[in-house]
């Protein structure tokens, strides 16, 4: 039976791991490879890069760790961040990575889905999505079946409002390409308060590809949640992992408790 | 046999190649990229990794003057794994986009139905049907890492090629084998410490040849 699968994500900014909120207070974390490492020794199914480093002129250096970190770690690697064009996709596989996350430049020019999965395979072309919930679509009492929630596509690190509606983006990713969606909850992001399980179901019923959820884990429980209610494939967490909150292992014995099928590592250390 | 048997990668541009080449060289192989027929002439061994469609594949094999050698290769039973894409390859045809392919075994590659997901990504139990030496000291039911949506489907009368199937709404062949002819649909590149022993154990059946 297919895994649900539980994926840490590494912020990368010229070379090196950090952690912090989004771009601020950033504190350095250790050598990628490393703890690319580290983590797939301790059962992570996949990884993620999400590439933060703000001068494009230094994208060799990001080259260079996901190619050291493919030489280390034999899972698989997922890269996101400044990957605009197909050729900036050659460059990000070339060096090791299997998938190419497409965030803000696929909001701006959807054709780039096309071209990228049309070259490489669906299959290697995850749509990152930034959900924000719309104002005025709170849940407001026992009678908020009668008004859904809606969410809205935010772009640049969630700094931009897009309009579009984040249901109607997912669809439309998909028919264009995207082989995968890695779904992040702005409003949960950093606040420890849970996945959006809502937001979650709303695209997981909507879709026919995996989607990775993101922003709010706290605990294993979430993990389970995110599962068991937001139907989604994957899990993806940052912070809890990086400051040693919970070990993977820990996650997923709650994801197995719960009777998820997960990939159990023999001899996997916390 | 200690020597390190060489084993010709084929390049057809989709992608990373850095995972295989690593994997390889972690198990004792020396890896040569093939990007044109003549690179064949000097290996013990060919794999033929990949993701992607097999229409672009098979055009640059063409492009490369890939697609004799590979055949002959095949024809002469020589060692050979296909890796994804690369065992989809080993069919007549895709339904995916039409494409002719190698023809080394009769059935063709076809959608993946019934599947709860598409694209089939994440790892999943790969379930032999028979022993095998490259499941050689790896556990039956262990997982590896898969990423598609298209399967090789033998014919009926080929059936017996299948080493190991693996259940994503019902049960398609996630390895096969025929002599020195051999195919997995899952990345043992990918695929931690089970995914190099299949490698190393591909590498030994390669020393033996």
């Amino acid at each position: 039976m297919l895994r649900r699968r539980v994926i840490p994500c590494l912020d990368v900014a010229d070379g090196r791991v950090v952690k912090g909120t989004r771009f601020v207070d950033l504190v350095d974390a250790g050598d990628p490879p490393e703890l690319a490492e580290r983590y797939a020794t301790e059962g992570a199914d996949e990884l993620v890069f999400l590439d933060i480093t703000a001068a494009p002129e230094r994208r060799g250096t990001l080259l260079d760790v996901v190619e050291r970190t493919a030489r280390r770690a034999f899972i698989p690697l997922t890269v996101g961040g400044g990957v605009r064009t197909v050729a900036d996709m050659r460059d990000v596989l070339r060096a090791g990575a299997d998938k190419v996350s497409l965030n803000t430049a696929a909001v701006a020019d959807p054709t780039l889905i096309i071209r990228c999965a049309g070259r490489f395979g669906r299959q290697a072309v995850v749509v990152a999505i930034d959900a924000r919930t719309v104002a005025g679509t709170e849940r407001q009492g026992a009678d908020a079946a009668d008004a859904p929630r809606t969410w809205q596509v935010v772009v640049n690190g969630g700094r931009e409002a897009t309009g579009l509606d984040v249901v109607d983006w997912a669809r439309r990713a998909v028919d264009l390409g995207a082989g995968e969606l890695l779904v992040t909850s702005i409003d949960r992001d950093g606040t420890g308060s849970g996945f959006d399980t809502e937001l979650l179901r709303a695209i997981t019923s909507s879709v026919p590809v995996p989607v990775i959820a993101s922003g709010g884990a706290a605990g294993p429980d979430d993990f389970v949640r995110a599962v068991r209610d937001g139907g989604a494939d994957a899990v993806l967490a940052a912070s809890i992992f990086h400051r040693r909150l919970h070990a993977i292992s820990d996650v997923k014995a709650a994801m197995a408790a719960a009777g998820l099928p997960v990939r159990l590592v023999h001899g996997a250390v916390a | 046999m200690t020597r390190r048997p060489r084993i010709a990668v084929v390049d057809h541009g989709a992608g990373n190649l850095v995972s295989i080449d690593q994997a390889l060289t972690t198990v004792g192989a020396e890896v040569v990229f093939a990007r044109d027929g003549e690179a064949l002439r000097r290996v013990d061994a060919v794999i033929v990794p990949g993701v992607g469609a097999a229409e672009p594949a098979m055009a640059r094999l063409d492009a490369h003057g890939l697609t004799g050698p590979i055949r002959a290769w095949l024809a002469d039973d020589r060692p050979f794994l296909g890796i994804c894409l690369g065992l989809q390859l080993l069919f007549e045809g895709s339904d995916e986009d039409g494409a002719t392919t190698l023809g080394a075994v009769p059935g063709r590659a076809v959608r993946l139905e019934g599947a709860p997901t598409l694209p089939h990504i994440g790892w999943n139990q790969v379930e032999r049907t028979r022993s095998h030496p490259l499941f050689e000291g790896i556990a039956d039911g262990a997982d590896f890492y898969f990423v598609h949506s298209y399967v090789g489907a033998p014919d009926p009368a080929a059936r017996d090629v299948v080493l190991a199937t693996t259940d994503h709404g019902g049960p398609f062949a996630s390895a096969i084998g025929r002599d020195a002819l051999l195919g997995v649909q899952f990345h043992p590149e990918r695929s931690g410490p089970d995914g190099l022993r299949l490698l190393a154990n591909f590498v030994d059946l390669v020393r033996a040849a």
